[in-house]
């Protein structure tokens, strides 16, 4: 049976949108679950809310477009999104070259946005864009070639400087590459070539950077410095207890001890209000959307959608791990947002944008796979 | 073939997914364990300290004040220090009943004095509730006891350990270097109040006022945590203070002291100045005050006590004591007068020992009676004849003396670091007449010219003055300031600033000048022959009496029988070495004598300095011989200023 594989047919899942119901339920539970938080946290301030809500509006209005379109055509597409978002980098970098200082955004007027979150898609497509073509067990030159479209933009962003975001991309593309079946030589290989280039790239970090991770190793050495954020938001994880000091009472961050405390550290927040069962509850539902993700790679019928739903999945997971480690005091301070929680639009549309190409490959099944 | 290598074998490719995936979802599960384990640590097993930790979490920001920069000699013998001190401090927001807590530790320690009390209640108005006031300075070991075992009973009062202003030279260096004292509210608002957040005192006087700026620093910050009731429980983070600047004057503390030493228990004071670049060596007024006594915060009576003294120790002399300069000022006449053409090294006169001026019936008379003959106007200076300069001030006019006496800085602010500073006074007609409403007499004139009735200088102008004559007419800004060096090492050195030159038409004139006052000294006529004659090293000099009261001048035993404070005051201006000048220097002593004295004592100390530095500075790789003979040409006093 000779089958057509740049226009495939679909059969639908749900009756008229191409919506993935669990996962859906999952990350309205997290968002409403955000938006309380959100609430204390912004100390009540009701106005803040209603913006971040009027974002998330956008984000799902965002995702459901995202989710329409079928897979075949993020493939098809794929080269041109990671050269747009690539010209944007540079464009970006340019732009904060003549302005003098760290440039992040990209200001169109009407709207602002980052050009690294593009990349946290463009990436892993373009890796499993890339990946598919080729036989597997990948060789050497293919492992190369991937390698440089992760690691191109992802110095363009650490530049800017957005280390957090970098890191993002990278964890984006390697877990292409993993998943692509990287022979296990190979990943020693490069594990070992990485840890020789560590001093090199601690040469090369920022000084606020490397404050971050000597912050890390010893927070009470800069008490007021970096590693202030990590104490107040270890007391006020900590004073929450079980149970949590209950809604709105949350001494630490009412009393403006917890900095950032409505954006990096809302984790912080939701824990001193609700104690354990709170943290438990973000970790479990942040846990359960990745699986769910994860299943939805698993079932995706094509090797290019699989690729890259995995490492959806996987970024948005690592996302949560690095935040809420850092907010605990495990992880050093690089500025990751917790995904869909923490108050501000970028990340958020990104991470909606990206659970709609999830639902896309989930909803989009293909009548007749081409290996069953 | 080529297409062969790009098929994929897709089912190998999917079980290797599915194994992949697999890997993935234990990776989660891992990772999520990792953070629940955390949580449970943090929410569990720390929940105690934690909880506890955000109960007590009250932090604070605290000024701290930066350290007051050192002032050094010029060879970094310390002149002001900071000492640590115990003090108690009150932060008005912890106490509860201010008025009760105050008037309780007045009865534990009864060295608190009711002028605390008023200067806390004026501090409390300055601060905010939150930030601790010093209420009693220097705690004794005896009373820091004493509170420590009634400190329960006293919140938010506590010993704090701080830094205190301490001059060890005291009394020697009071004038010069000033005092620091609390900081007023006047005060309060000249200054960045910020930077002055928790600073207590300030230059009131002398260098410690003047580089009020540079020595003060910047203030830094700690953010502190503490309890319930206040107590610091730990720095949270720190900005150091940077303190002030270090100060090297160029006063040298040895030569001061000898100053002091010669002073003691005379009123009076001794300026000496480096001729080659106006560096003050020493300084000193007489007599003099403890500046400790300020900083500690001087009782009202004591104050009293120092201001209300007719001996007024509070007052600089030096630069504020305004004196008729007396005969100091005939070298300075005779150089007017040959510069102007009314005499010359020949012009010779005789006198009778009296001057008449036409139609006036009342002579003028000289010191001596009998008069000195024929004289020319070098013997003129080293005899200090009246009667020629009564001759020479006539003919010359009040305004050719003043052009002199002013391009010799007379009658104006030298600009000296010192706020302190007085004018002083060269009189002219207009002058008269705007401040007296009176004519200008030629008796007027005649007795300027011996530096007599309106004209009024301070020693420090009369050591510059010699100064300027010393170097031919050079003359240097006084200055005591030798370098700072900032928190950061960064020296930064005093340039000598140059001012404008005394230009005459004939050199010669400064050398006829500076002969005849080396004959004060040298010749047997000379009036500091006594003082000079012995000195084993060359110096020119002039000698004064300035008249506080008129009676019979040619009294011998004068200073006997009018009383102390009616007594004349005696002047001395020098310099040394005469060929290849280093320092002038000019001593006045109220009521008394021995200026002339004074002055020998004080540049023997200079002399017997120099050759020390002179032998200490043979360089360590000169031969024996060498060194043996530059010892011997010290000891007998030639220039070996060639090393």
């Amino acid at each position: 049976m000779k089958i057509n594989h740049s226009r495939p047919m679909y059969r639908l899942t749900s009756k008229s949108l191409y919506i993935d119901v669990p996962l859906l339920g999952l990350l309205l539970l997290l968002i409403c679950l955000g938006l309380i938080i959100l609430y204390s946290a912004s100390n009540q301030d009701l106005s803040m809310v209603l913006r971040q809500g009027v974002r998330l509006s956008f984000a799902l209005a965002i995702m459901v477009v995202f989710s329409f379109i079928p897979p075949h055509k993020y493939k098809i597409w794929t080269p041109w999104i990671f050269g747009f978002g690539l010209i944007l980098l540079i464009a970006v970098m340019l732009m904060g070259k003549i302005g003098k200082g760290a440039q992040r955004w990209l200001d169109l007027g009407f709207f602002r946005f980052q050009p690294s979150e593009i990349m946290k898609l463009a990436v892993p497509m373009i890796a499993a864009w890339y990946i598919d073509k080729k036989p597997i067990p990948i060789s050497f030159k293919t492992l190369f070639v991937t390698s440089l479209f992760i690691f191109v933009p992802a110095v363009l962003i650490a530049k800017q400087p957005d280390l957090g975001t970098a890191i993002m991309v990278i964890a984006a593309g390697l877990c292409v590459i993993f998943l692509a079946g990287i022979s296990s030589k190979i990943i020693l290989f490069i594990t070992v070539l990485i840890g020789s280039a560590m001093p090199l790239l601690w040469h090369k970090m920022h000084d606020y950077q490397k404050q971050r991770i000597f912050t890390l190793l010893n927070p009470e050495e800069d008490p007021l410095g970096t590693g202030y954020h990590i104490i107040q938001s270890k007391i006020a994880i900590g004073s929450g207890g079980t149970f949590g000091k209950g809604f709105l009472t949350g001494s630490q961050s009412h009393l403006n001890f917890l900095p950032e405390h409505a954006t990096d550290f809302i984790f912080s927040v939701g824990s001193e209000e609700f104690g354990f069962v709170g943290g438990i509850i973000l970790i479990t539902l942040m846990v359960l959307i990745s699986l769910r993700s994860l299943n939805i790679a698993k079932h995706a019928q094509t090797s290019y959608t699989r690729l890259l739903a995995a490492s959806l999945a996987m970024t948005f997971f690592f996302s949560a791990f690095v935040n809420i480690g850092m907010v605990m005091g495990i992880l050093p301070v690089v500025g990751i947002p917790l995904p869909l929680v923490s108050y501000g639009g970028t990340a958020m549309v990104t991470f909606l944008a990206s659970f709609g190409i999830l639902m896309s490959i989930s909803s989009h099944r293909i009548l007749f796979n081409n290996i069953q | 073939m080529r297409l062969n290598k790009s098929i994929k074998n897709h089912r190998f490719e999917y079980q290797l997914h599915n194994f992949r995936l697999t890997l993935l979802v234990a990776l989660v599960f891992i990772l999520s364990l990792i953070l629940v384990l955390r949580l449970a640590y943090l929410q569990f097993s720390q929940y105690k300290i934690y909880a506890t930790l955000s109960l007590k979490n009250q932090m604070s920001i605290i000024p701290i004040a930066p350290p007051r920069g050192v002032i050094l000699d010029k060879n970094g013998v310390v002149l002001a220090d900071n000492s640590p001190v115990y003090v108690l401090e009150i932060v008005p927001e912890r106490v509860k009943n201010l008025a009760n807590t105050l008037a309780q530790l007045k009865k534990l320690l009864p060295s608190i004095t009711d002028d605390d009390i008023t200067n806390f209640n004026n501090a409390r108005k300055q601060y905010h509730a939150y930030e601790p006031i010093t209420f009693k300075l220097k705690l004794t070991q005896e009373e820091i006891a004493i509170f420590a075992s009634n400190q329960y009973k006293f919140s938010g009062v506590s010993i704090k350990a701080k830094l205190m202003r301490y001059y060890p030279l005291g009394e020697i260096t009071a004038h010069l270097l000033g005092y620091v004292g609390r900081i007023n509210e006047n005060e309060l608002k000249e200054v960045d109040s910020t930077n002055y957040r928790s600073t207590n005192f300030i230059g009131k006087a002398g260098i410690e006022k003047y580089y009020e700026d540079i020595l003060h620093g910047k203030v830094g910050y700690q953010q502190i945590e503490t309890d319930v009731s206040g107590r610091a429980l730990r720095v949270l983070s720190k900005q150091n203070p940077k303190s002030g600047a270090r100060i090297y004057l160029t006063i040298d503390a040895r030569l001061q002291e000898a100053a002091y030493q010669a002073m003691r228990y005379k009123r009076g004071a001794v300026v000496v100045i480096n001729v080659n670049n106006g560096d003050i060596l020493a300084m000193v007024s007489s007599p003099s005050f403890n500046p400790n006594s300020f900083v500690n915060g001087i009782s009202t009576k004591d104050y009293k006590l120092l201001s209300n003294t007719q001996d007024r120790p509070l007052y600089n002399r030096a630069v504020r004591g305004l004196y008729p300069p007396a005969s100091t000022v005939k070298p300075f006449m005779a150089i007017a007068g040959l510069d102007k053409g009314i005499v010359t090294i020949d012009t010779k006169i005789y006198d009778p020992g009296w001057y008449r001026l036409p139609n006036v019936k009342r002579p003028y008379h000289d010191w001596k009676r009998t008069g000195h003959g024929i004289i020319n106007v070098k013997r003129a200076i080293t005899v200090s004849c009246d009667t020629y300069f009564y001759q020479l001030g006539n003919k010359m006019g009040i305004t050719a003396m003043e052009d002199m006496f002013l391009q010799f800085g007379f009658g104006q602010l030298s600009n000296i670091d010192l706020y302190e500073e007085a004018p002083g006074l060269v009189p002219s007609p207009s002058w008269k007449k705007r401040s007296k409403g009176a004519s200008w007499y030629p008796g007027d004139t005649l007795i300027t010219s011996i530096g007599q009735g309106f004209m009024l200088a301070s020693p420090l102008q009369m050591a510059n003055a010699a100064a300027s004559l010393s170097k031919h007419g050079i003359r240097f800004l006084p200055h005591l300031l030798a370098k700072t060096v900032s928190d950061q090492k960064r020296e930064r050195n005093y340039k000598p600033v140059e001012e404008a030159s005394i230009q005459l038409k004939d050199k010669q004139y400064w050398n006829i000048v500076i002969e005849a006052m080396q004959a004060v000294v040298k010749s047997d006529e000379g009036t500091a022959y006594r003082f000079g004659r012995k000195a084993p090293y060359s110096v020119a000099a002039k000698t004064g009496t300035a008249q506080v009261f008129g009676g019979n001048q040619y009294e011998k035993r004068r200073n006997t029988y009018i009383p102390e404070g009616l007594r004349d005051h005696s002047l001395f201006i020098a310099f040394s070495p005469v060929e290849k000048p280093e320092i002038a220097m000019a001593v006045l002593v109220e009521n008394d004598v021995i200026a002339a004295a004074v002055g020998r004592k004080v540049m023997d100390v200079y002399h017997e300095i120099s050759k020390e530095s002179i032998v200490n500075n043979i360089p360590f790789w000169y031969p024996d011989f060498l060194r043996k003979e530059i010892m011997a040409s010290i000891a007998n006093n030639q220039n070996v200023k060639t090393i």
